[in-house]
């Protein structure tokens, strides 16, 4: 899990120069966007090097179902008996054209993968975004604003315990609790097989559940959709909402302590409004870089969360050819995600970069 | 009439990690309306934290008795700030008093517009309606010399110079018209020149608006330019307290004589001056030939831009040279490009046009490896003494860095004999040498930083501001050692510094940079006596002296430079 | 400016005692308050982690991957009984015993991933910082897509790279070792280039560099060491991620087969199913286990993330009028010529 603990820097070869003059903003825009290539071309590389040193991946995969011939045939078939760069070039060719391959355990090309599954790890990512924000972000506030009383040391201890339980077993023990104990919750799934089966007969579906029960019109639906989705919800907002409880904490008694809030104090604006508006806006900037980086802790625990409730997502999918062995499978979902993270990335900047003032003018 | 503000008997104590300290010790002082206090001290004199008391503006950390009682704008109510509630000191901020702070790019909040700023202010005390309180804004942001209001109270601060951003400080203060301003250090972290306008706003502030103001300040020249009273503080207590005339006139306190002796007065440097001339002029006498250590001609250093942005000139044709045992004192404000030719010559920034040889090597095709010899016969004096020292080093070791790199000495050990006799030099107890930086005050630091700038016996020494970060009392003792050791070792120096007064206690000839071009260059004599150029007239018309009397005649004069400036 | 502005230092120096200089005790002495307790709870919480892996064969009643005793197979899914205080598994092991023996496993891991990651890190930190250009953008970019990329899917390409997924005691370790160092390398490259420019700058290493020293000498005694002063916090929020990293991978199946040693993660994964129907006690030991490991490390680092920063640092109240007046600059004994030559003779 990626979680930086230390996210209080904001990494970036380009960070936007506060006193570019005009034009300085267009120019940042640009260099910023051509960044995105060479990130996506070093994992998708990284990536690609790694899985091949394992050896071809029909091998991998079925190595001891098929005789010896069998398994040359498919190789020859699939182009793995020439020379790797060959292999590498061709496939840097194909990410660019935005194909990555076909799986080998079902023969499926990964963006159909993608476009199945993707909605569901996009409804759960966004679901645990609204816990983070809304957890996260006033309680951030809250303790920089008892810094070193009681509250803050609550707060702090939540935030530590929250990042401290594996995304997993706080499924298992929210599972155990509120499905099997309390009954309240379903146990897994995103939806009850009637719900998935109804929505089936919308004839276009967006694979966004809770935008496909709001567009069937039936308010059952929708509450099962809601209730599937508030256990691993809140186990992967929870674990993100204590990244972005210390990350608040942390810039905004940063920005308490600067001249400029000392001097609207001394202009008699209250404790309350200092935090709101003086100290917060100025932390946004760190902030909101951050939180950029955690859309990979977010990604990482969104493979585990569906694997512990099984969110048929893209990170179930990936487990789930893991366990099969298929690794050109993984080799593209991984590569696929890196275009995701790097393409989120720069638009966070881009946010960061809007906020601050000095880069704008 | 009541006073605005009446402190008596204040203590405070702070809990650091060295355990608690006192700052302020049995304080009284009072301050009336329309009138300028200057609480003047070095560092610890616990100045700053007087004047923090009267905001209630103290951290947490600190432990406050005695009595602050503040009399409200209007004059009808009396507030003791130490025993007032949370609410009821917001209620006093802004409204009765506010605060000028020292460094006005970090007192404005980069990411709200000043006019919101502004109005912020406004809507903590009363109800305004937004367009109201904008109105508010534009109509104060004129009163403090804002050219365009209308337009300027929408801009963001990274939009307004330094001294622009310490007006909309001043007006951000000044919105509620409250009866006391308590300004620390409202000038230090600007130029001479832009510092000469602030207080010409801030004496308009006292004259027009009637307002009281504390001002804390360490600069002598400024506590004349300003100041109606003064009381100087040390260790936390006020050791004189005087109207401005009589305390310049006729010290009383000790401390006080001596702080007024400390202060560098333009002429100080004559003396020395000739004396030098006439020294070098004996060893001249062996018939050495008389080749500069130092020849710029038609010097240009460009930094480049990002991103294919437009690069930014630092200095641009600058023509000057330095003859053996020679000190040229640079002076200039900041932008000016000093700091860059300092650099150029010590080989720390490349040079893009023009030439530049130093003791003979041509800057221009610099190659590290080439001039690696020669950086035994130049030495370097930085800035900030705090800094300018490996923290994990001792200070013989760190002394003894430049004679184990040129093979003086196989290791800090070996060298150190030699080290110390170079603390012995600049009169530090070799003991000295077994300390860590931190150990030391800034004055011994920058002792230590000279040792080690001497350590091979340079040809040209290069100190770049080497006491502006030192307190006045201890800068004079840095800068007597310095002239010293030019005298006893001969050496050529490039003296860089903001400060007039300083270049001409040292300088046989000053150099005036401004916006990276050399303006004027003489002896200390001509520049400083019959200065040619406008800019020079200015800053030195703009350069506060120590006397109430002779400031207010230099203030004239610098009004009429300004109008003929302004007529041209 | 206040009266701290100038060091408040006693005469004669006196070196620290060994025992105060060690980073963590000095800290300790440093803290007050809530964030003295934080630090002595994660340090409890942590020396037990450390014990319980140290004396896990004293502590543990059973072997890691036993499955039955004298008086026969211990039986899957049993609850906890006086024999098997916490129940045992679905595959019929002592939760208890896999609890135990999971820290030592853990512990392994967390050292070799540290120790790799922080040698190449701040090796390659400090030279990409130092000498910038061409090098050190390429390094950025190349630290920067990693460090943007979840680290989790990373170590899992990484352990089928060097493990194909599964393996014994060592190669499983190391695999989880090797996968975790690749992960965290940019992160120590990002503190160690930070740091590094900054100290660049710093007016000592220019003094260093007028002085003609070479670039290695400024490199090794100027910059590192006042670069890794931060790293002992790096290093304990590391430590927690590097475990929390284990889990996921062994929850995920590319852990340590249960008979080469034991992992939380992987019982976690077999638990999964015994949530279901009600079955607690396999699910939640291990599980508490990596939330107090986790914990203790994380409370360690955040507390010395803390006093490192005087900003967030919190200081005792003082009593009114208490303390000593600080000598100021102007009047500390400035050394008379007499005094230096009694001195020197």
């Amino acid at each position: 899990m990626t979680t930086s603990l230390l996210p209080t820097d904001a990494p970036s070869v380009v960070a936007p120069k506060p006193k570019s003059a005009g034009g300085g903003f267009a120019r940042y825009l640009l260099v910023r966007f051509l960044l995105i290539f060479p990130t996506i071309f070093i994992l998708v590389t990284l990536v690609f090097i790694l899985l091949r040193t394992v050896g071809d991946p029909i091998t991998a995969a079925q190595g001891g179902r098929l005789t010896a011939d069998q398994l040359q045939e498919r190789i020859h078939a699939a182009g793995y008996d020439r020379p790797v760069i060959v292999q590498y070039l061709e496939y840097l060719g194909q990410v660019f054209t935005g194909n990555f391959g076909n799986t080998i355990s079902d023969n499926r090309p990964i963006t159909e993968v993608l476009l199945t599954y993707g909605g569901a790890t996009l409804e759960l990512a966004f679901y645990a975004l609204i816990v983070a924000f809304i957890v996260g972000i006033p309680l951030g506030m809250l303790a920089a604003y008892y810094r070193d009383r009681l509250p803050d040391a609550v707060l702090r201890i939540f935030a530590i315990l929250w990042y401290a339980t594996p995304v997993f077993f706080a499924g298992m023990l929210l599972k155990l609790v509120f499905s099997v104990w309390l009954q309240w919750l379903p146990v897994a799934g995103r939806a009850t097989t009637r719900t998935e089966l109804s929505m089936q007969t919308l004839p276009n579906k967006t694979g966004i559940y809770l935008i496909d029960a709001i567009a069937l019109g039936n308010p059952a639906a929708i509450g099962d959709v809601l209730a599937h989705a508030v256990l691993p919800g809140i186990a992967l907002g929870l674990l993100t909402a204590g990244v972005f409880l210390r990350l608040v904490r942390t810039n905004v008694i940063g920005t308490l302590g600067t001249d400029y809030v000392d001097a609207a104090r001394s202009r008699g604006v209250g404790e309350a409004r200092l935090v709101r508006k003086h100290a917060f806006k100025p932390a946004l900037i760190p902030i909101i870089t951050v939180i950029g980086l955690q859309i990979a802790l977010l990604l990482g625990g969104a493979v585990l969360t569906e694997t512990t409730f099984e969110w048929k997502g893209l990170g179930f999918q990936l487990a789930a050819y893991l366990a099969a062995r298929d690794f050109v499978a993984v080799q593209g979902i991984v590569a696929l995600l890196a275009v995701i993270v790097a393409l989120t990335n720069f638009i966070v900047d881009i946010i960061a970069a809007l906020i601050d003032p000095r880069v704008r003018y | 009439m009541t006073p605005v503000v009446d402190i008596s008997d204040l203590t405070i104590s702070f809990a650091t990690d060295a355990g608690a300290v006192k700052a302020v010790d049995g304080v009284s002082l009072t301050v009336n309306r329309g009138e300028v206090l200057a609480i003047v001290g070095e560092s610890g004199s616990g100045k700053t934290v007087t004047a923090k008391t009267i905001l209630g503006l103290l951290p947490e950390t600190a432990t406050v008795g005695g009595a602050v009682l503040l009399t409200s704008s209007e004059g009808d109510s009396v507030s003791d700030v130490v025993s007032l509630t949370k609410k009821q000191l917001r209620a006093v901020r802004g409204a009765d008093v506010s605060m000028v702070f020292q460094e006005p790019s970090t007192a404005l909040n980069p990411v709200y517009t000043v006019g919101w700023q502004i109005a912020e202010g406004l809507r903590a005390h009363g109800k305004y309606s937004r367009a109201e309180a904008k109105l508010e804004a534009i109509e104060i942001l004129r009163k403090v010399g804002i050219p365009d209001p209308e337009v300027r109270v929408n801009h963001y601060p990274h939009q307004f110079s330094g001294g622009q951003k310490q007006r909309v400080v001043i007006a951000s203060a000044l919105v509620l018209n409250p009866g006391l301003i308590v300004a620390d250090e409202p000038t230090t972290a600007l130029d001479v020149t832009v510092q000469a306008e602030i207080l010409e706003l801030l004496r308009r502030l006292r004259d027009e608006f009637d307002t009281a103001i504390v001002l804390i300040t360490h600069n002598m020249g400024v506590v004349a330019d300003l100041a109606d009273r003064v009381a100087v503080m040390y260790q936390g207590k006020v050791v004189e307290e005087a109207d401005a005339k009589t305390l310049f006139a006729s010290p009383q306190a000790d401390y006080t004589r001596r702080l007024l002796d400390a202060v560098p007065r333009i002429g100080q440097g004559r003396v020395r001056t000739e004396e030098r001339q006439r020294v070098r002029a004996e060893r001249n006498e062996g018939g050495v030939v008389d080749v500069p250590v130092v020849e710029a001609s038609h010097l240009t250093i460009e930094y480049p831009g990002r991103f294919g942005a437009k690069g930014f000139r630092a200095v641009d044709d600058v023509s000057f040279s330095i003859g053996p045992g020679e000190v040229l004192g640079l002076v200039g404000e900041s932008g000016s490009g000093k700091t860059t030719i300092g650099r150029a010559i010590g080989g720390l920034t490349r040079i893009t046009g023009g030439s530049l040889k130093v003791l003979g090597f041509e800057m221009l095709d610099f190659q590290e490896r080439r001039f690696k010899p020669l950086r035994a016969d130049i030495g370097f004096v930085f800035q900030d003494p705090a800094a300018s020292f490996n923290p994990l080093l001792t200070i013989a070791d760190a002394v003894a860095e430049p004679l184990v790199i040129h093979g003086r000495a196989k290791n800090p050990a070996q060298a150190r004999k030699r080290v110390d006799e170079l603390l012995e030099a600049v009169q530090l107890p070799k003991s000295y040498g077994d300390r860590f930086p931190h150990e030391l005050s800034g004055g011994q630091r920058q002792r230590a930083s000279l040792a080690r700038g001497l350590a091979l016996g340079p040809k040209l020494l290069i100190a770049d501001e080497p006491t502006s970060a030192l307190d006045v009392s201890v800068q004079a003792r840095v800068l007597e050692l310095f002239a010293e050791l030019q005298l006893e070792f001969g050496f050529a120096a490039l003296f860089i510094s903001h400060d007039l007064a300083v270049v001409d206690l040292l300088a046989d000839r000053i150099a005036v940079l401004y916006h990276g071009k050399l303006v004027e260059e003489g002896t200390g004599a001509e520049v400083l006596g019959d200065p040619q150029d406008p800019y020079t007239r200015r800053l030195i018309a703009s350069l506060p002296v120590p006397d109430p009397v002779e400031q207010a005649a230099r203030r004239t004069l610098l009004a009429r430079i300004q109008a003929e400036a302004g007529a041209n | 400016m206040t009266t701290t502005a100038e060091p408040v230092t006693t005469l004669p120096p006196t070196k620290p005692g060994l025992l105060s200089r060690l980073p963590v005790l000095k800290q300790l002495r440093q803290s007050v308050g809530l964030q003295r307790g934080m630090l002595i709870a994660g340090l409890a919480l942590t020396a037990v982690f450390i014990l319980v892996a140290i004396f896990a064969p004293f502590i543990a009643p059973y072997g890691f991957a036993q499955l039955r005793d004298a008086s026969g197979p211990f039986g899957a899914q049993q609850p906890p009984s006086a024999a098997h205080i916490m129940g045992t598994t679905v595959g019929g092991y002592d939760v208890f015993s896999r609890v135990i023996w999971g820290a030592q496993t853990a512990i392994l891991v967390i050292i070799i991933a540290v120790l790799c990651s922080i040698f190449a890190g701040i090796l390659l930190g400090l030279v990409s910082g130092y000498i910038g250009g061409w090098l050190d953008r390429v390094l950025v970019v190349i630290a920067d897509a990693i460090y943007a990329f979840p680290s989790l899917l990373l170590a899992i390409v990484l352990s089928i790279a060097i493990s194909g997924g599964q393996s014994s005691l060592w190669g499983g370790i190391l695999a989880a070792a090797l996968s975790i160092t690749v992960v965290f390398i940019p992160q120590y490259f990002r503190v160690i280039r930070a740091e590094t420019i900054r100290i660049k700058a710093e007016p000592y290493v220019e003094s260093a560099k007028m002085l003609g020293a070479s670039a290695p000498r400024i490199m090794f005694r100027h910059v590192l060491r006042n670069a890794t002063r931060t790293l002992p916090i790096i290093f304990t929020l590391n430590s927690s991620e590097a475990l929390l990293t284990l889990a996921g991978l062994g929850f995920l199946g590319f852990g340590i087969e249960p008979t080469a040693a034991a992992e939380w993660g992987y019982d976690l994964n077999k638990a999964l199913s015994d949530v279901t129907s009600g079955i607690w006690w396999t699910a939640l030991y291990p599980g508490l286990a990596i939330v107090l490991a986790v914990m203790g490390i994380t409370l360690v680092g955040e507390s010395l993330n803390d006093l490192a920063d005087p900003r967030l640092r919190g200081r005792k109240r003082v009593k009114e009028k208490s303390g000593t007046m600080s000598l100021t600059s102007v009047d500390r004994p400035l050394p008379s010529d007499l005094d230096i030559q009694e001195e020197n003779a």
